[in-house]
C-alpha cells in the first residue's frame, strides 16, 4: 500500500515519540509562560496525537467518519480555551504548532524521495490546516455563544420592575436605551401592569446617560402603550442636562407627566391613588 | 349573521368583544352601537377588548372612531382591558387613540364612567 495518506499514517505511527516531543517543544515556545499547566498540555497533546494517528488510517478528509473523535476532542479543547479567555492565536497555535514537528518527521522518513516527500508534506499540511480551521470555527462559535448569553443576561439584568406600593410600579432604567432593550422593558412593564392591576407606573431614567430623539421616541411609545392599557405613566429622574437636551431637540413631552425625582413621582402616584402620607406625632 | 352583543346596564352600555374582530363585524358594531346609544340615551360606553389578541390598523381606527361617534352622541367611551401585545401593536402602527379614555378592567372602567368627566388639559389636542 503506497497511497499517500497511509504513508503519512505510517510515518506518524512510527515517529510518534519524537513527533510528540517536537510538538510539545513548539507548543511551549508558542504559548510562552504557563497559562496552561505543563501536565495538562502534555496530556491534551498526547491524547490528540493518538486520535490523529488512528484517524489518519481512514484518510485525510477530516470531515469523514474516521475523524469524529478527533473533531470532538478539538471542539472540547477550543470551547474550554474560549471560556478561559484565550485569544484566537493562542488557540489556533495549539494545532498549528504540530505542523513544524510533523514536517520534520516527514523529512526524516522520506529524506531522499523528493516526490514522496512533497506529497506527504502536502498531505500533512492539508490535515493540520483543516484541523486548525475546525478549531477556530468552534472557538468562534463558543465565543459568539458567550457573547449572546451575556447579552441576554444584560437584558434581564437591566429590566427589573419593582412594586413601590400596592398599585404603583416603578421601573428604574439603567444604561443606554436601544430598540431591542426598550421592547423588552416595555413588554415586561406592560405584563406586570396587567398581572398586578397597577394603575400607576413610574419610569425612572436617572440611570440613562443620554436622551436623543430615538430614546425619547421609545419612551413616548412606552408611555402611550401604558395609557392605552388604562394605566397612568410618570417619567421621573430627568436631570437638568437631559431637560435641556429634550427642549433643544424639540421633543414634545406634552401629555406625559414628568418629575425631577422619583420621590416627586411617588408623591403624584400616591395622590392619584387617593393615598396620603402622614407623619406620626411624637408622643 | 354574527353580531357583537351590546348589553345595557342602567345608563351605560357594555360591549364585550369575545370573537375575532374582522372588518365587516367591526362595521356592523359601529352601526349597532350608534343606534343603541341613540335609542337608550346612554351616557357611557364600556368597550371591553380583553379577549382581543390581534389588531390591525383598521380595527384600531374603528376603536378610535367608535369613541368619537359616541362622544358626538353625548356618551363617554372607556376602552378597557387592552392586552400588552395589542397596546404595543397600536403604538407601533402610530395609533395612539388620542382622546380615548382607558382603564385596566371593566370594574375600574365602570368607576371611571360614574365619576364626573374631568377635563384633561394635558391631552387637550384631540387630533390624530
Amino acid at each position: 500500500m503506497t497511497t499517500p495518506h497511509t504513508r503519512l499514517a505510517d510515518i506518524v505511527k512510527t515517529a510518534r515519540q519524537p513527533l510528540l516531543e517536537g510538538w510539545l517543544a513548539n507548543l511551549r515556545e508558542a504559548l510562552g509562560d504557563g497559562r496552561i499547566a505543563n501536565a495538562e498540555l502534555t496530556h491534551q497533546a498526547t491524547d490528540l496525537l493518538n486520535l490523529i494517528t488512528a484517524a489518519l488510517e481512514s484518510g485525510t478528509d477530516i470531515q469523514g467518519d474516521g475523524w469524529t473523535a478527533t473533531r470532538q476532542m478539538l471542539e472540547e479543547i477550543s470551547r474550554s480555551r474560549a471560556v478561559q479567555g484565550f485569544s484566537w492565536t493562542e488557540t489556533a497555535m495549539f494545532v498549528f504548532s504540530l505542523k513544524k514537528a510533523l514536517f520534520t518527521e516527514v523529512r526524516r522518513a522520506l529524506g531522499s524521495d523528493a516526490e514522496a516527500l512533497a506529497e506527504a508534506t502536502w498531505q500533512s499540511n492539508v490535515v493540520v490546516d483543516a484541523l486548525g480551521m475546525h478549531t477556530i470555527q468552534t472557538f468562534q462559535r463558543s465565543r459568539e455563544g458567550i457573547i449572546l448569553r451575556q447579552q441576554e443576561e444584560l437584558l434581564e439584568l437591566s429590566t427589573p420592575v419593582v412594586t413601590l406600593w400596592d398599585g404603583i410600579l416603578a421601573l428604574p432604567m439603567i444604561g443606554t436605551l436601544d430598540s431591542s432593550r426598550t421592547q423588552v422593558v416595555m413588554e415586561s412593564l406592560l405584563q406586570r401592569i396587567v398581572d398586578s392591576g397597577s394603575e400607576v407606573a413610574i419610569i425612572d431614567i436617572t440611570g440613562v446617560p443620554t436622551v436623543d430623539t430615538l430614546v425619547a421616541q421609545h419612551l413616548l411609545k412606552t408611555v402611550t402603550a401604558i395609557r392605552l392599557m388604562g394605566a397612568d405613566c410618570i417619567i421621573s429622574g430627568i436631570r437638568p442636562q437631559i431637560a435641556q437636551t429634550i427642549v433643544h431637540l424639540g421633543i414634545d413631552l406634552r401629555g406625559v407627566t414628568t418629575k425631577a425625582s422619583l420621590a416627586d413621582a411617588l408623591a403624584v402616584a400616591f395622590d392619584r391613588s387617593g393615598l396620603t402620607v402622614v407623619k406620626r406625632h411624637a408622643s | 349573521m354574527e353580531r357583537i352583543p351590546i348589553l345595557r346596564m342602567g345608563n351605560l352600555l357594555l360591549v364585550t368583544i369575545q370573537v375575532d374582530m374582522h372588518d365587516r363585524l367591526a362595521l356592523t358594531l359601529q352601526d349597532d352601537l350608534t343606534t343603541q346609544i341613540e335609542r337608550t340615551a346612554a351616557k357611557g360606553v364600556l368597550l371591553d377588548i380583553s379577549a382581543l389578541d390581534v389588531v390591525d390598523s383598521f380595527i384600531g381606527r374603528i376603536i378610535a372612531n367608535l369613541s368619537r361617534m359616541a362622544r358626538i352622541l353625548d356618551a363617554r367611551t372607556v376602552v378597557v382591558g387592552m392586552r400588552p401585545a395589542v397596546a404595543i401593536t397600536l403604538v407601533e402602527l402610530g395609533l395612539s387613540l388620542q382622546g380615548v379614555e382607558t382603564a385596566l378592567d371593566v370594574e375600574r372602567g365602570m368607576r371611571l364612567l360614574r365619576r364626573p368627566p374631568t377635563p384633561e388639559p394635558l391631552r387637550a389636542d384631540h387630533h390624530d
